[in-house]
């Protein structure tokens, strides 16, 4: 965006205050880190409030001002903790030279509207800290434990040699031991076997009732949709009891069959709820103009039609794969040893005997879910520009 | 007025159908048939075609769920165990009046002697004695100890009758006496080791007049043996019920009848029914006494009444910690009751987990409707990304971070906020299942919210901020009402989520933050107290269709969106 308001640089007064307030706030993590609170709030504000004098008044090129103060807060933070310190250091370093010139040239004012009064500003700013705060909040748990599943011993907490960034903290051993183990090998094995049956299943199914739902004249539309999104609906713990009876019953539970159609159902209301979206913008009267030409609907079917609804098709078995993929509750009662499958494994692994081995697990899973995010991604742009709506 | 003046003026007017109307009355397809029938027709066509595409589904969906979970609703009231395990003790309890006080009289323990002799041939008796157990603590060591000696009753009449004569020792005479001429031949003729079916018991014929009760008994066994046991019933011994039956045929009977029956054994038999006059008996309603004196206790004999029925709100009444007591349900005593607390428990803990995550869903909404679309669709990454996490992943996550050496406490320790020996308890209690699940729940607060606010315009704020209003009164007055759909939405789905959560109360929640799932789950894989599972499932399942209900109408099931 570019600057809505003109700006101009600020009195000493404000930026060295705030700057000191900030400082006073590293103060007091690094002094009661060290041992003495109300001294580290003491000695921070002064200490930044003068690093903002010297970087304002004294040094004149932003750039030199900047790498200076980077690189003495880094050997000070070297002096107090070692090479953990130089990354503290590094990073308060940047930011502190970042804060004193955003302030003395009142950058801070330069992307918001010119009318806001101080305390809208300061509003602004707190907003998109606190945002920042839940952002850091929902990605930190998958940010933890990447790097914990390089540990080199079986912790589940950052070792002291993992902070110095000494190369023996770090192993691929919890790597090794998911390859190399059994069990979790036959998982994985189980994971493959199951997960593309059921959304082969729930995808051939689900296409054509979504088609059939998306017909201008269709009968008792409500309760058919209600029935057909219910298995999203229902509590899995209610399903997989339910499941669990009737499969019993009629011989399907613990076997292979009964998990699979347990997951395909599971999956249904994904696949049921995208087509039917990349259905709302259908032009009709394209197939219409395929049996004009003499088509047969069965061709109209797989040359006209699958093709434009196809990003939905497979963004819906996308889904359906990763709910069976990281589906556990059912498969816990439905299955049976033989049907083990890679969340079912890291369930008992979390409830019994917690090995590091799961956080490998975990951060391969991550590594999955990332290719798949940006698929989806991909196939939503795709689709809307199939439409011709325009990309968001 | 005008009215019938443009009627009047349509009826002169010429209109360019009036040719056709005045040519041949209703207007025809190309086919000759009227239009409105084509029509019709056609649209009906269209209606099949589309209930056929939907058909596959829709059956596959009702077989492998809906099924399944009618099956579960059935299990909730279902009691058929009771009545099938003891069938002619809950026949003769119906006349049993609790009221009066004393504990039913010789019959209904003779019939109880029957029905416990039988169950533990089938190894039915300690199933039913922990299906009872449920209901009143102590009948399941009751039925148990009863199980093992009701043998040694039976076998007072079997001694006797042995030592009267050798030939009622035998199998083999008894399958002479009892079974049909033709099933004998078949079964001399059968050979055991081939795969061929083993021939299936007949009783002979009029014997039954003769001696019912022995038939009864005799009949039982044999089927047991054949079918339950797969074993041959030429190389078996009946049951030592036979022998008690068989003292009460004979002692009814006269004697001479005998002379009737023209069988090896008629002698026999004749010879017994003579002697069985100074047999001794047993006095069942003595004997069950000597094995446990509850069998004294009225109220063992009115829950094994109020049981009786094969259907029972029994399940539903201890869901919800009640009891059927000696008039009508009534509340359990107090350090009894858990389901109420864990049913209030699940809900409170879900509205906490709802409420956190619209506070910190909202701003975050905010921020990404207001923001570029550029910079928006980065940070939705941040959302989407734990969005597409595995579950598992995630409650790991929450798992490791959370532990007395987790990572959090670690850093709180190393910034010096708490100290090294007091470590925040974070897991393994209502805090843990509360930060994990408004963590794994909160993309699906952000995701409709976020669709609600990307529809508000940006300009009413400002219109309202440019009339006088402070940023307060613009936001609370005109933005706020605009995004409560979303919130509506958002808090509908977290809180039906939530109350149905399993995974990670368990592994996060420890014995103080699990939900009544937990207990469902509990019910049916451990204590195997499958009905009470089904009952509180049932419950849940009500309260999750009603909020699904709401949401149906609020928000419209069609337009749940999926990863924005």
């Amino acid at each position: 965006m570019a600057a809505l308001t003109p700006i101009s640089r600020t009195k000493p007064v404000f930026y060295l205050s705030v700057v000191a307030a900030f400082g006073a706030l590293a103060g007091l993590f690094v002094g009661t880190a060290q041992g003495s609170g109300p001294l580290g709030i003491v000695i921070g504000a002064i200490a930044m409030a003068a690093v903002a004098f010297v970087l304002t008044t004294v040094i004149s090129n932003e750039r030199v001002g900047r790498l200076g103060l980077m690189l003495l807060m880094a050997i000070a933070g070297w002096m107090f903790g070692g090479i953990p310190g130089i990354v503290v250091g590094l990073a308060f370093g940047w930011f502190f030279a970042w804060l004193s010139y955003w302030l003395y040239e009142g950058r801070y004012r330069a992307k918001v509207p010119p009318y806001l009064t101080g305390g809208q500003v300061l509003w602004h700013y707190t907003f998109r800290v606190i945002c920042g705060a839940i952002f850091i909040f929902l990605i930190t748990p998958i940010l933890v434990v990447m790097p914990l599943s390089f540990n080199a011993e079986n912790f589940f907490t950052f070792t002291p040699e993992m902070l110095r960034f000494d190369p023996a903290g770090y192993s691929l051993k919890h790597y090794r031991d998911f390859f190399s183990n059994q069990d979790w090998q036959n998982a994985v094995r189980n994971s493959i076997r199951i997960a593309p049956a059921a959304t082969l299943l729930s995808v051939g199914f689900g296409t054509l009732a979504a088609i059939g739902l998306s017909q201008p004249h269709m009968p008792f539309r409500r309760v058919i949709m209600a029935i057909l999104i219910s298995p999203m609906i229902v509590p899995l713990i209610i399903s997989a009891a339910g499941m669990y009876f009737f499969y019993s019953r009629i011989g399907l539970q613990g076997t292979y069959l009964g998990v699979v159609l347990a997951h395909a159902a599971l999956g249904i209301p994904f696949v049921i709820i995208t087509v039917t979206a990349t259905l709302v913008g259908f032009d009709n009267s394209l197939t219409r103009a395929a049996a004009n030409m003499g088509a047969s609907p069965v061709r109209t079917f797989f040359k006209v039609q699958m093709p434009l609804i196809l990003p939905g098709v497979i963004s819906g078995g996308l889904f359906a794969f990763i709910t069976s993929f990281d589906e556990v509750v059912v498969v816990l009662f439905v299955g049976s040893a033989g049907q083990k499958t890679l969340p079912w494994q890291m369930f008992t692994g979390l409830r019994e005997q917690i090995s590091p081995t799961i956080l490998a697990v975990a951060t391969l899973l991550v590594g999955i879910s990332i290719c798949l995010l940006t698929t989806l991604e991909f196939l939503r742009r795709r689709s809307e520009r199939l439409r011709g709506m325009s990309p968001s | 007025m005008s009215d019938v003046n443009d009627a009047t003026t349509a009826k002169t007017a010429p209109t360019p159908d009036d040719g056709l109307k005045i040519a041949d009355g209703p207007v025809l397809a190309a086919d000759g048939t009227p239009l409105k029938k084509s029509l019709s027709r056609a649209l009906r066509v269209q209606k099949l075609r589309a209930l056929a595409l939907v058909a596959p589904l829709l059956i596959f969906v009702l077989v492998t769920f809906i099924a399944p979970i009618a099956d579960m609703l059935f299990r909730s009231v279902e009691n058929e165990i009771v009545s099938e395990t003891l069938p002619r003790t809950t026949d003769l309890l119906a006349d049993w009046d609790a009221e009066s006080g004393t504990p039913p009289g010789a019959p209904v323990f003779k019939a109880l002697f029957k029905d416990i002799f039988e169950a533990q041939e089938a190894k039915l008796h300690t199933r039913l004695g922990s299906r009872l157990n449920y209901e009143l603590t102590g009948v399941s060591s009751l039925f148990r100890k009863s199980g093992r000696k009701v043998e040694d009753m039976a076998e007072v009449y079997q001694d006797q009758f042995e030592k009267l004569d050798r030939f009622w020792k035998k199998g083999e005479n008894w399958n002479t006496l009892m079974g049909s001429d033709a099933w004998n031949a078949d079964m001399a003729g059968w050979d055991p080791k081939s795969d061929d079916k083993q021939p299936k018991f007949e009783l002979r014929d009029g014997i039954d007049v003769f001696l019912p009760a022995t038939s009864e008994s005799f009949a039982n066994y044999a089927k047991f043996t054949q079918v339950e046991d797969e074993d041959n019933l030429a190389k078996k011994d009946p049951w030592a019920l036979v022998y008690s039956s068989l003292y009460d045929d004979l002692q009814r009977a006269e004697p001479v009848t005998f002379a009737g029956l023209k069988v090896a054994g008629a002698a026999e038999l004749s010879e017994a029914a003579s002697a069985v006059a100074d047999f001794e008996t047993v006095n069942f309603a003595e004997a069950f006494t000597k094995i446990d004196k509850d069998w004294q206790d009225v109220e063992v004999w009115r829950t094994i009444q109020a049981y009786s029925p094969r259907y029972t709100n029994g399940y539903f009444l201890n869901a919800i910690d009640m009891q059927k007591g000696a008039d009508g349900p009534e509340m359990r005593p107090e350090n009894q009751q858990i389901y109420l607390t864990l049913f209030w428990r699940t809900m409170v803990m879900s509205i906490v987990i709802t409420v956190s995550c619209i506070l910190l869903g909202y701003p975050v909404a905010w921020l990404l409707a207001n923001l570029p679309a550029r910079t928006a669709n980065l940070l939705m990454i941040l959302v989407l990304l734990p969005f597409w996490t595995s579950l598992l992943v995630r409650t790991s996550a929450w798992k490791v971070m959370l532990q007395h050496q987790g990572v959090v406490n670690e850093t709180l320790v190393w910034l010096g906020i708490v100290a090294t020996d007091d470590r925040l308890a974070l897991i393994n209690n209502q805090t843990g299942t509360i930060i994990a699940m408004t963590h794994i729940l909160l993309p699906f607060m952000i995701l409709p919210l976020y669709s609600v606010m990307a529809t508000v315009p940006q300009t009413y704020l400002r219109a309202a901020k440019s009339l006088g209003a402070t940023n307060w009164t613009a936001f609370w007055r005109v933005y706020f009402p605009q995004s409560v759909p979303g919130i509506g939405a958002g808090s509908i789905l977290v809180f039906i989520l939530s109350i149905g959560y399993y995974i990670t109360p368990e592994i996060v929640g420890g014995t103080s933050g699990t939900f009544i799932s937990n207990r469902i789950a509990y019910h049916i894989s451990s204590s195997l107290n499958w009905g009470l599972g089904a009952a509180l499932g049932a419950i849940l399942l009500a309260a999750v269709l009603l909020l699904y209900y709401a949401y149906d109408k609020i928000v419209g099931i069609d337009n749940v969106k999926l990863g924005g």
